[in-house]
């Protein structure tokens, strides 16, 4: 009689511990070797090859899931987004309502400059580059998928090279700036949001015309930095930084003039550094975005 | 394991890839997301053993690579290192105890963040690692509380194998 309860299976051996073991190993070595292979294949060559035109396909096979995932998601956020509005709305309120008269100042002000920008424009026969939002039209495109880690600062929309995505173009919210689209497929995209570590953008001050780099910040990844601003340049908290879109003989950024990026929150400078250290506070969400416009070029526009 | 429980647990691990990517990764507060694909990998692999556990953790990886269009195997390969030790977890120490899945949990997010951010840096891709390490404490927070729940919904949907045991000693009654 046994000491101990022992259950056995109703038919055959129960497998050896070493039988037991050898297979535990042999699998998850085979599965981390897989995967190793996949990450030197994808990682040779992200847009093309057998590796990508079989991502490609998953992707779309999978489309449809996540979409569905998206929709069943959204009234849930929405009523989130509605609570979390409810605790600010007063402070909100009060803010937005002192904004409403500066602005209605401010638009005097531009209206006046705009029409002389116009005429000296015209005498001069100056040419420009593309400017947002005239030259651009907007591809409304859903956020269907974003990355589970925190080291990946990017997301995945509804919209490829089958709806006229195009690799590099600028991607925006109505809010302002988000990034840039840096893998197409025929019906989604991956956009690199601005707080990743791989993208940053030419960038200018609206009020003093202090140029830089505006990049990811260091302390979380919803900040940013203008930064490669020399000392001597005047930037005041409030200002409000804009895309650059410079254009030298045969190069063009990315990115077209007058984007809005953010509003910036701090200036500082010390001795020993370079440049200013300035933080910004960016116009779009980056935790939260739900739909984005990926800009197109007009028509005969370069 | 059985078929009708295999087929389980793919069809969880391929709706709570789905929705971890379209859904729950959406969902930040206090500068961390949960991770509800690792929790459930975790209860997974800590019911199942060792072997189902790394073979769910990578198909759920490839999902999560292939919906996101990242880096191929990155997060197949960081599961399926997840789901393999939380399986030899359960079979060994953590068996039969009640905190093995919290602790399980906890273990497993701090491996994926900075295994993530380890394996980024082996590839010569720019990642901060003060981003990994100011969110992670958001990410255990919100990873300890669906520890639990997670854990007992799995259990109840794909039950806990009967234990094949060698007896240990013998009596003998004369």
């Amino acid at each position: 009689m046994l000491g101990v309860n022992v259950r056995r299976p109703a038919t055959g051996k129960p497998p050896s511990r070493s039988t037991s073991a050898f297979r535990r190993r042999i699998v998850v070595g085979l599965l981390v070797v897989l995967a190793l292979g996949l990450i030197t294949f994808s990682f040779r060559k992200p847009d093309s090859g057998p590796i990508a035109s079989a991502e490609s396909a998953a992707s779309t096979a999978l489309r449809p899931f996540t979409i569905a995932g998206e929709r069943v998601a959204q009234p849930f956020r929405d009523v989130y987004g509605w609570a979390d509005s409810l605790l600010t709305a007063r402070s909100d309120a009060k803010r937005l309502r002192e904004e409403n008269v500066a602005m209605r100042q401010q638009v005097i002000q531009n209206q006046f400059a705009a029409n002389e920008n116009d005429k000296l424009k015209a005498l001069l026969a100056f040419r420009d580059g593309p400017r947002f939002p005239d030259d651009y039209t907007g591809l409304a495109a859903a956020v269907i998928a974003r990355p589970t880690g925190s080291y990946a600062q990017d997301v995945v929309v509804a919209a490829g090279s089958n709806d006229g995505v195009a690799l590099d173009a600028p991607v925006v919210t109505a809010n302002g700036f988000l990034g840039r689209v840096t893998r197409v497929y025929s019906r989604s995209s991956r956009v690199t949001l601005l707080s990743d570590e791989q993208l940053a953008v030419s960038a200018l001050d609206v009020r003093s015309g202090a140029g830089g780099i505006v990049k990811h910040g260091r302390a979380s990844a919803s900040t940013l930095i203008f930064d490669r601003v020399p000392k001597k340049l005047k930037v005041s908290v409030g200002d409000t930084i804009v895309t650059a879109g410079w254009r030298s003989s045969k190069l063009a950024s990315l990115y077209p003039k007058g984007i809005p990026i953010g509003r910036v929150t701090s200036v500082g400078q010390a001795d020993t550094d370079l440049w200013k250290q300035i933080q910004v506070e960016p116009f779009a969400d980056f935790d939260r975005v739900d739909a984005v416009l990926v800009l197109v070029l007009k028509d005969g526009q370069k | 394991m059985s078929p009708v429980i295999g087929v389980r647990v793919a069809l969880i691990v391929f709706l709570i890839a789905i929705l971890q990517v379209s859904a729950f990764s959406s969902v930040g507060i206090g500068g961390g997301r949960p991770d509800v694909l690792l929790v459930t990998l975790v209860s997974i692999a800590l019911l199942r053993g060792a072997v189902t556990g790394a073979v769910s953790g990578f198909f759920a990886g490839l999902i999560v690579d292939v919906t996101t269009l990242g880096t191929l195997g990155l997060t197949a390969l960081l599961l399926t290192l997840t789901g393999y030790w939380a399986g030899r977890y359960g079979e060994t120490t953590g068996r039969g105890r009640k905190h093995a899945p919290l602790v399980a949990t906890l273990a497993a997010t701090i491996f994926v963040e900075l295994g993530g951010y380890g394996v980024q840096s082996m590839l010569g891709e720019p990642v901060s690692v003060r981003v990994v390490l100011v969110s992670l404490p958001a990410a255990l927070v919100w990873n300890a509380i669906l520890a639990y729940p997670i854990f007992g919904l799995v259990r109840r949907l794909v039950g806990t194998p009967e234990r094949v045991e060698r007896a240990r000693e013998v009596e003998l009654l004369v």
